[in-house]
């Protein structure tokens, strides 16, 4: 008869060296998806008590911006978001049927994409803070 | 690559040999020369065969998954080293055929066709789900790393249950079933047949079932395996609209086609090159246009 056992890291992430590009697009677009959401909550949360006036807005937004780690976490941001535009229009293409052949491809692409963006956007949003 | 381990024949000539008398006659010289010869030639028989199994460049080392529930010893999962002569030409299945006849015939393994049709030696083969008939050694970095597939019941070594994955097979009803029974021959259009071809390849080996890790995680997920199954008869014109739905309403249910996330794994390792993402694909889009009505 069959008995199960504990295989180890056989059947989970203990195999991530061998994920494959379909695979890592699965886990990053998850991934940036919840960051997104998380994202989203911190930011009504911010916005909400920041609205007894002009004044108090105005005051949280220059208090925000002028910290080191706000201006890097949104370097972050920007990276998820991007990277998760990218990969869903590659999921939109995939659930078309379009394109199937070259679907590692076209995430890689967004890899790129994203890194280059990334990249480009940095001195806007790092500027004189440091 | 034959089973069958070559007999060794020194031993016959040599009891048949010792029986005669010490007197020397010719013909007993020339049976001492012989013998001589034979026993030189056995000796660089073996001694061949040993150099060729210490060299590194021609042997190919195997790590192998061993366990048995019924062996105390094999209780706990371990791995167990093979060193294996390399010929050209040599697959996964013909190291561990090596292995079995020359090394511990307890080794544990499917195989039956040996040429890739018969789908029984799927195993994990360095991280990937792989035929052992069809993966060449030289193409695999060593060690190789040969274990049973995973997120299925392993029975012994490399042998693992496959009574899940036929059960999800046979619930999409995989027969072809047409509404009414014509006379004769039930001849496919050209284009209908190039449609489902690549999905008629399945030998049902449960490589993609073992890599997609939504069936690891959803027992009732009727896997790529039978959802391509479930496409190939459903995209079939002979069997007619009915026959269609029926079809679409077992691939629609709540563990079919929608738990697909496409990750591709299966189509990445499937041994026949069938494009299964795509298929599943195409279901989703058909069941979509099928419920979805905008009046």
């Amino acid at each position: 008869m069959s008995q199960s056992y504990n295989r180890g890291l056989v059947e989970d992430f203990g195999r991530w060296r061998e994920f494959s590009a379909g695979m890592w697009a699965w886990i990053f677009h998850k991934f940036t998806g919840w960051v997104l959401i998380g994202y989203l909550f911190t930011h009504i949360a911010v916005l909400s008590t920041a609205l007894q006036g002009d004044a108090a807005y105005t005051n949280t937004i220059v208090a925000l911006e002028s910290l080191a780690v706000v201006r890097l976490l949104e370097v972050g941001l920007l990276a998820v978001a991007v990277f998760h535009i990218l990969n869903g229009l590659r999921l939109l293409l995939v659930d078309l049927g379009v394109g199937l052949d070259s679907q590692d491809k076209s995430f890689y692409a967004s890899l790129v994409l994203t890194g280059a963006i990334v990249v480009a956007s940095v001195p806007t949003f790092i500027s004189g803070v440091f | 690559m034959s089973t069958q381990v070559p007999e060794q024949q020194a031993e016959e000539t040599e009891a048949e040999q010792s029986a005669q008398a010490h007197e020397q006659t010719p013909q007993q010289k020339r049976q001492d020369k012989k013998r001589e010869r034979q026993e030189d030639a056995a000796k660089r028989l073996q001694e061949e065969e040993q150099r060729r199994e210490m060299d590194a460049d021609d042997t190919y080392h195997l790590k192998v998954f061993r366990f048995d529930p019924e062996v105390a010893a094999k209780q706990e999962p371990r791995f167990d080293d093979f060193y294996v002569p390399f010929e050209k030409g040599m697959t996964v299945l013909d190291a561990l055929m090596y292995a079995r006849d020359h090394y511990d015939s307890s080794l544990t393994f499917r195989h039956s066709c040996r040429q890739a049709v018969c789908g029984s030696d799927a195993l994990f083969v360095n991280g990937s789900q792989r035929l052992g008939c069809q993966t060449q050694l030289s193409d695999l970095e060593e060690p190789v790393r040969i274990e049973p597939l995973p997120h299925q019941d392993v029975v012994k070594d490399l042998v693992v249950d496959m009574e899940h994955f036929y059960e999800q097979m046979h619930s999409v009803q995989p027969y072809f079933d047409p509404e009414e029974t014509p006379e004769g021959e039930q001849r496919q259009s050209k284009e209908n047949h190039e449609k489902i071809k690549m999905s008629t390849r399945c030998i049902w080996c449960a490589a993609c079932m073992s890599s997609c890790n939504i069936a690891a995680g959803d027992n009732e997920y009727l896997g790529p395996a039978a959802i391509n199954k479930a496409y190939r008869f459903a995209m079939d014109e002979r069997e007619g609209e009915n026959r269609m739905q029926e079809r679409m309403e077992i691939v629609e249910q709540n563990h079919g086609v929608w738990r697909c996330q496409t990750q591709f794994s299966c189509t990445n390792v499937c041994p026949k090159d069938i494009p299964l993402t795509e298929h599943i694909q195409e279901l989703k889009r058909e069941a979509v246009k099928r419920n979805l009505k905008f009046w």
